[in-house]
């Protein structure tokens, strides 16, 4: 991705470049970046989740302006926000719908991948980079919970710090006890949370920058999973660049912004007629300060985590502790970072992979659904039962993968990428 | 593709439906927030019956005043009952120990209960409670059994008694199902205007718990309005740069 812009600059921006490479910069990731011209709908999410985390920064710094991370002010200082800070509801609002809208664009983000093989040859430290944008993301919205202070704030970390205390040889306990700095959740735990609800975006900040640097290095992938760079030469921009390829900058640029409209509206939408989303966003339990001395009937995460909460409810406890439960959800986890080797079709994109990986992802899907569901849901014996079929399916997806994957008929891979 | 597309919507825009926490059936407040002289009564109410008990602790008098359209001496003279300062918050002296001492619970502030139970809730809470001899207070209520307060609006509700039927469970335990109440002794209020006033109150702590939200509405139609103008704009915008690219 050699800059062919060999025209020295001029003037202040000839300055700049002397000593900073703007111009190189510039063209390297946006004006000469030539990704394929054939991205449909699923390629808005990636610059969406951008926008969110933007968004989820200045919130989140115009919020701690007001915020008071003790166990005494933080609800007060919250509601606070809501009614005595200029604007503050609606910086407020767009911080707790932007929690959940960060996990749905990344949620269909990573679906992406799934269908198109991104993850494939040569994206794999493209995709582990991701991956661990997610767990930090994950991390960030566990500890940004806490802060508002309610009972569903307090309950719902309660259970996630207890997670620790359930691992054996006497090491869980003390460590659930280091975590929380107490023996319950309290000030001390809210004012760590605060802490790294403040210093975790950083971090993710960090990784979108490596994900983005690795993105570029290896070349966008599309929905046909073609090798662009590995196709003929020659472009109306460059006779170097791959014939398929359109410089990002201004046609993706151009395109995200209608994307990135669409998306505000929808947001906005919530933000403005719903932003409680019937309990999903913000929950009920929530509008009642954190009392510990008062467990609310009913636990549950905020619905991008129950997935995985049904996953820990769905294993019974044996030889008398609950550790086996958070091993699977641990590694529910885990085996998504294994996924670029877990897939050995010949062909990377789901439009030219066979029904049984077809069958395979829709009912990974169903089973992803169907456990969030699940988990936002009072454990009964049939719900139970449910959530142990589907974390079953769940696991199946990816570790049959290498067999049906290889087994399965593919259909010829063209050339040349399809509109 | 289009089936996969769909299952995966469905999972990250969960049905806006959560199971009612169980229960006795709730009527609907179908409260106006835009009802200004509704919420001026309701607040009114709030401070001749309720305020002496529970708070009102994250909303100010001046903010209320501003919001309902109501003159600083109004709001003097309707709202601060306890006397105080019109920029203060909305606190009374009932402590966590009173609350114990007297009723045997921490009385609950009241800012956020709207949105805590519900508007549903609370209107219908307010209607119905019932005469129960075995409480200590002579009072029980269907929406929450046990309650430890005494029915504060029964001089213009006047007191009712509830008629249960004994009926069984799928696992055949005998328990008495809520029927519907018979007015023992009238208040000062009809039923109608009973219902109404309640409708007033349960007004005003919806607004108390979300002072914004008429606000927040009209500023999201703005909103709305300006991005579909602007959606033409970037389409347009994308159109004319794509239109080179086959």
């Amino acid at each position: 991705m050699a800059t062919e812009e060999t025209t020295p600059t001029t003037g202040l921006l000839g300055w700049i470049d002397q000593r900073f490479p703007l111009t190189k910069v510039w063209n390297e990731h946006l004006a000469q970046y030539y990704a394929p011209k054939n991205f449909n709908f699923w390629y808005f999410f990636g610059s969406l989740a951008m926008l969110v985390l933007v968004m989820q920064i200045l919130t989140g710094v115009w919020l701690a302006m007001n915020y008071k991370p003790s166990a005494q002010d933080a609800f007060a200082s919250v509601e606070y926000i809501m009614r005595d800070v200029d604007w503050g509801w609606l910086i407020r609002y767009l911080h707790s719908t932007g929690a959940s809208a960060f996990f749905i664009v990344v949620y269909l983000h990573m679906f992406r991948g799934l269908m198109y093989g991104s993850y494939r040859k040569p994206r794999e430290l493209l995709w582990i980079i991701g991956m661990l944008i997610y767990v930090a993301m994950m991390a960030t919205a566990f500890f940004g919970y806490l802060l508002p202070w309610g009972q569903m704030s307090y309950w719902g970390a309660q259970v996630i710090v207890n997670l620790f205390a359930s691992i054996p040889f006497g090491i869980g306990e003390p460590l659930s006890t280091w975590v929380r700095g107490d023996y319950v959740i309290s000030d001390a735990t809210l004012n760590r949370f605060f802490a790294f609800h403040f210093l975790f975006p950083f971090i993710l900040a960090a990784l979108v920058f490596v994900h983005i640097v690795a993105l570029h290095k290896v070349g966008s992938n599309n929905p046909d999973g073609i090798e662009i760079k590995k196709g003929p030469k020659g472009n109306r921009w460059s006779p170097t660049a791959p014939a398929d390829g359109i410089p990002f900058h201004p046609y993706y640029s151009v395109k995200d912004i209608a994307g990135v409209v669409v998306f505000m509206a929808l947001f906005l939408a919530v933000v403005f007629f719903a932003p409680d989303f019937g309990g999903y966003f913000l929950e009920k339990p929530n509008f009642e300060p954190a009392n510990p001395l008062k467990t609310p009937e009913h636990i549950a995460p905020v619905w991008y985590f129950t997935p995985f909460y049904a996953m820990l409810r769905a294993v019974p406890s044996f030889a008398g502790t609950q550790f086996w439960g958070v091993l699977v959800m641990g590694a529910a986890l885990v085996i998504l970072f294994f996924l670029p080797w877990l897939d050995r079709s010949s062909v990377k994109s789901i439009r030219y992979k066979g029904p049984v990986f077809k069958a395979a992802i829709a009912i990974f899907v169903i089973s992803f659904v169907v456990l969030g569901y699940l988990g936002t849901q009072p454990a009964t014996p049939i719900a139970t039962l449910l959530a142990q079929i589907f974390t079953a399916l769940y696991f199946l997806f990816f570790l049959l993968m290498p067999v049906y994957s290889k087994l399965d008929k593919t259909k010829p891979v063209p050339e040349r990428v399809t509109p | 593709m289009k089936k996969l597309l769909a299952a995966f919507l469905l999972s990250v825009a969960p049905a806006v439906a959560l199971a009612s926490g169980g229960g006795a059936h709730l009527d609907s407040a179908n409260v106006n927030l835009s009802d200004k002289d509704s919420l001026k009564r309701g607040a009114k109410l709030f401070a001749d019956y309720c305020f002496g008990c529970h708070s009102l602790k994250y909303a100010r008098y001046e903010r209320v005043g501003t919001d309902l359209g109501m003159s600083p001496d109004d709001v003097k003279r309707d709202l601060m009952v306890a006397g105080g300062k019109i920029g203060d918050l909305m606190t009374n002296a009932m402590g966590a120990a009173d609350g114990e001492k007297y009723f045997g619970t921490v009385v609950p502030d009241l800012t956020l209960v709207a949105r805590l139970r519900g508007e549903d809730w609370v209107y219908t809470y307010l209607r119905s409670f019932y005469v129960d001899e075995k409480r200590p207070l002579g009072v029980n209520n269907v929406v929450f059994p046990d309650v430890g307060m005494p029915h504060v609006l029964a001089d213009l509700q006047g007191v009712q008694k509830a008629v249960f039927t004994d009926e069984k469970d799928k696992d055949g335990n005998p328990h008495k199902v809520f029927q519907k109440f018979e007015l023992v002794t009238p208040g000062k209020l009809s039923p109608q205007d009973y219902d109404a006033a309640v409708r007033d109150l349960t007004a005003y702590l919806a607004y108390m718990a979300e002072p914004v939200r008429v606000e927040r509405v009209a500023l999201g139609i703005k909103v709305l309005l300006f991005l579909a103008v602007f959606f033409v704009v970037a389409y347009l915008l994308k159109k004319e740069y794509w239109k080179d690219v086959h």
